[in-house]
């Protein structure tokens, strides 16, 4: 896998909030006061990046926050940015219909998050799956056995530095 | 298969014996490679422990290593039944980050195959529906009418299934000249075709105590869950990517939103049905508003989107499918993830099993209509 990098400036891509965006962003340094976000914009989705000892805290204030209401898990995935694992929570409000993202950065060599199955039940296989793929625990998920992978399986096949087996004819 | 195991023998009492029943995953009822492990006490499911994965092909990972526009025959692979879905989904989210316009056109005939595609979907729920219900006949009518759509997606496509035929930008070629009147003309032979397939099943009084009250799930567990499409409809929440958030010009149709009232498997069953007539309806106002004009924004084959990351969302057949792409500037994506609407649907499987006679296992599995090839990924 040849990472192919055009030599110079890379363009960044524009960002552009609607309405209900700028409204989370207004709300969000209030909502996530305690756990100091660093706050961002992703084309068109807000972003708040916490330290990862308080994502379990963060992720249940926003789900009881009367103004967020953030009561659906839409989607849980971990990056790997090779200097830090990012766990990226993507979170709907079925009520309020607006959305933003949730992230934490870990080290690759000791990943640990807590894990927010109590907030979501819906978080369970998605953190599993992130364990199984990158090897990323999630302290106090009640079951973390591969779900994904067969058990014994060597390695994170996720993250950048597997090396994936050579294609063999057969 | 079977492991017994004494559990107590309290004096006065019937004795029991709980069972390990395995289930899967080569069994017909599946609707793929699932496996479920089921704790059964005489014919009460006491405890399930679903077992996924007998189909990961790692994806994700492959997409790293293709360029852009390779990447749509790996979506055609993931939920297989409904590829125009999944097509279309991968190719909004790259133009969302490129900032690309999509010719109206192209618009029109990507929303019409979609739907069309949801309806190719359901029908075959509709069939294997009955069949794990015990009803043989409804199959062949939902074959029939499904069979008229393969056609008409091979005619315009090139393919019946792995169509790649939703490019980024567009299309891959216009539709055939005689498309409108083939349309206009297969619209109503499968209204039709619903129409009889629903008398003959839906209201039958032994699919009726098959199905009614059986899987229940209310919407707050659901949500909770993260389950979307139909199996969160079913339990009264109107919940539509289409509606919520209307992506490509899903907002010039006027179209309702089918729920029902208890979340049992019928609900799910038969907000299905009435989802297939719904998007009729989508896809008969699509054609007659249908401009003519380019089909594809003209781009390089290999292309470079700017560095960021975005997630789109998109109503697929079985719920709301997301992907989240990120883009570091190079010819191939950093990372692609894909929410799969099946996989959060298949999460709720214990809670709906539970306290259920064994015998409606395969019914409430098969109510939640899921594809293993996007679960497992």
């Amino acid at each position: 896998m040849v990472e192919r990098h055009r030599p110079g400036h890379t363009p960044q891509a524009a960002v552009a909030l609607d309405e209900k965006g700028l409204a989370l962003e207004r709300l969000l340094p209030e909502v996530l006061a305690r756990f100091n976000p660093e706050l961002g914009a992703a084309v068109d989705l807000v972003t708040a990046t916490v330290s990862p000892s308080d994502v379990a805290d963060a992720c249940l204030t926003l789900r009881d926050s009367p103004e967020l209401q953030m009561d659906y898990l839409t989607c849980l995935c971990v990056v790997d940015y090779e200097e830090h694992l990012q766990v990226v929570y993507h979170l709907y409000s079925t009520s309020m219909k607006h959305m933003m993202v949730l992230k934490t950065n870990v080290s690759p060599d000791d990943p640990v998050v807590p894990t927010v199955t109590p907030v979501w039940l819906g978080a369970d296989w998605y953190e599993r799956e992130g364990h199984d793929l990158f090897g990323v625990t999630f302290e106090g998920h009640p079951n973390l056995a591969p779900l994904l992978l067969y058990e014994g399986f060597e390695g994170y096949p996720g993250r950048k530095n597997f090396e994936m087996p050579e294609y063999a004819e057969w | 298969m079977v492991d017994v195991s004494l559990e107590s023998q309290s004096e006065g009492q019937l004795d029991t014996v709980q069972m390990l029943v395995n289930m899967g995953p080569q069994h017909p009822s599946t609707h793929g490679v699932f496996r479920m492990v089921l704790m059964v006490d005489g014919e009460r499911v006491v405890d399930v422990e679903p077992h996924i994965g007998y189909l990961h092909r790692g994806s994700e990972k492959l997409c790293e290593g293709e360029i852009y526009a390779q990447i749509v025959t790996l979506f055609d692979r993931l939920d297989y039944i409904s590829n125009l879905n999944n097509e279309m989904v991968f190719c909004r989210a790259v133009e969302k980050l490129m900032g690309l316009e999509v010719p109206e056109r192209a618009d029109y005939i990507r929303v019409i195959l979609c739907e069309l595609n949801r309806v190719a979907s359901h029908l075959l729920f509709f069939g294997t529906f009955g069949i794990d219900a015990g009803a043989m006949t409804p199959i062949m009518y939902a074959f029939r009418d499904r069979e008229k759509i393969q056609s008409m997606f091979e005619a315009v496509t090139g393919a019946r299934m792995m169509h790649n035929y939703i490019r980024i930008g567009g299309v891959k070629n216009d539709v055939p000249d005689d498309f409108r009147q083939r349309m206009n003309g297969l619209v109503g032979e499968i209204r039709q075709g619903i129409d009889e397939a629903d008398r003959l099943l839906s209201f039958g009084e032994i699919f009726l105590a098959r199905t009614k009250g059986i899987g229940v799930i209310d919407a707050k567990k659901a949500i909770s869950y993260g389950a979307s499409g139909p199996t969160l409809r079913a339990s009264g929440v109107p919940m539509d990517v289409r509606k919520d958030a209307p992506y490509s010009i899903y907002d010039r149709f006027d179209f309702g939103i089918p729920i029902g009232e208890k979340g049992d498997s019928w609900d799910r069953f038969y907000v299905r049905v009435e989802e297939m007539r719904q998007s009729l309806g989508i896809i008969e106002q699509a054609l007659g508003q249908m401009p003519d004009g380019p089909t594809i924004t003209p781009t390089r084959l290999v292309l470079r989107p700017p560095q960021g990351e975005v997630y789109v969302r998109g109503e697929n057949p079985r719920g709301e499918i997301g992907v989240y792409l990120v883009s570091n500037g190079a010819d191939r994506p950093y990372r692609v993830k894909v929410r799969p609407p099946s996989f959060c649907n298949l999460m709720a499987i214990r809670e709906l099993l539970l306290n259920t006679y064994v015998a409606d296992a395969v019914v409430i599995l098969g109510s939640l209509d899921i594809v293993l090839g996007e679960v497992d990924r």
